[in-house]
């Protein structure tokens, strides 16, 4: 870019608003038993606040909130998580994702299910968050747009 | 355009409860699944949102692939555009 320099209106403009757009990311996952909402539409929130920080003020200060080489392992561990709860489902007796069946203590039947539908919830945000934001890394890579 | 309002104003009119999307049974004669999830979706898992339901529980394989799909794409483009060696330029 032509301007090297940082602005800081824009940088503190960034930083103030990030947090919230987390927390109604957030939200919208956890939510999304009772609102629209769920884990793709949450994801993309959870990736906004982390990409305004990014474009806002370059890859120095962003990686401070969230590093680069984390994304990878994150995007995984979201199918993981989502992948191994319907497995642990099968292995405990029932089908290929009924949450009905999962080890958790103290519940059980349609409570169940529901933690299990929140469970995968979260293990798609965390993918959809985490391969948004290295689409951008690898795109912007080398070059620093702050 | 002309065909397609013609065809327009013969459809049966919204929030019709006789219309065949809103029967119990299909035209063949067998059961919509739409009936089953409206009626016992928060008995199944204590959720009032059938979207929820339906996309988590009842036909969760189908957003196990939708996620797959997803990291997929960040996997391609990890692989693609990922910074590469000096001695490597094109």
């Amino acid at each position: 870019m032509t301007n090297k320099e940082h602005s800081p209106i824009i940088l503190y403009g960034a930083r103030f608003l990030s947090p919230y757009i987390m927390l109604f990311g957030f939200y919208v996952i956890f939510h999304g038993h009772y609102s629209p909402g769920g884990g793709f539409q949450g994801g993309t929130l959870l990736a906004a606040s982390l990409l305004l920080v990014r474009i806002a003020s370059g890859t120095d200060i962003a990686d401070l909130q969230f590093k680069d080489y984390l994304a990878t392992p994150y995007a995984a561990l979201g199918v993981l998580i989502y992948f191994g709860t319907g497995l642990v489902a099968l292995i405990c007796g029932g089908y290929f994702l009924d949450y009905g069946q999962l080890p958790i203590p103290g519940i059980e039947g349609a409570e169940l299910r529901y933690w299990g539908i929140l469970i995968i919830e979260l293990g798609i945000g965390i993918t959809v968050m985490t391969v948004l934001v290295l689409i951008y890394d690898n795109m912007v890579q080398g070059e620093d747009y702050a | 355009m002309l065909v397609l309002l013609y065809a327009a104003s013969d459809l049966p009119l919204r929030g019709n409860p006789d219309n065949q999307m809103n029967q119990e049974v299909s035209m063949t004669g067998t059961e919509v699944p739409g009936n089953y999830y409206i009626q016992e979706a928060y008995h199944d898992a204590h959720t009032p949102n059938i979207v929820t339901v339906v996309l988590g529980d009842y036909r969760s394989i189908d957003t196990l692939g939708e996620q797959l799909v997803i990291f997929s794409a960040g996997l391609i483009c990890f692989l693609l555009l990922r910074k590469r060696g000096q001695d490597d330029d094109e």
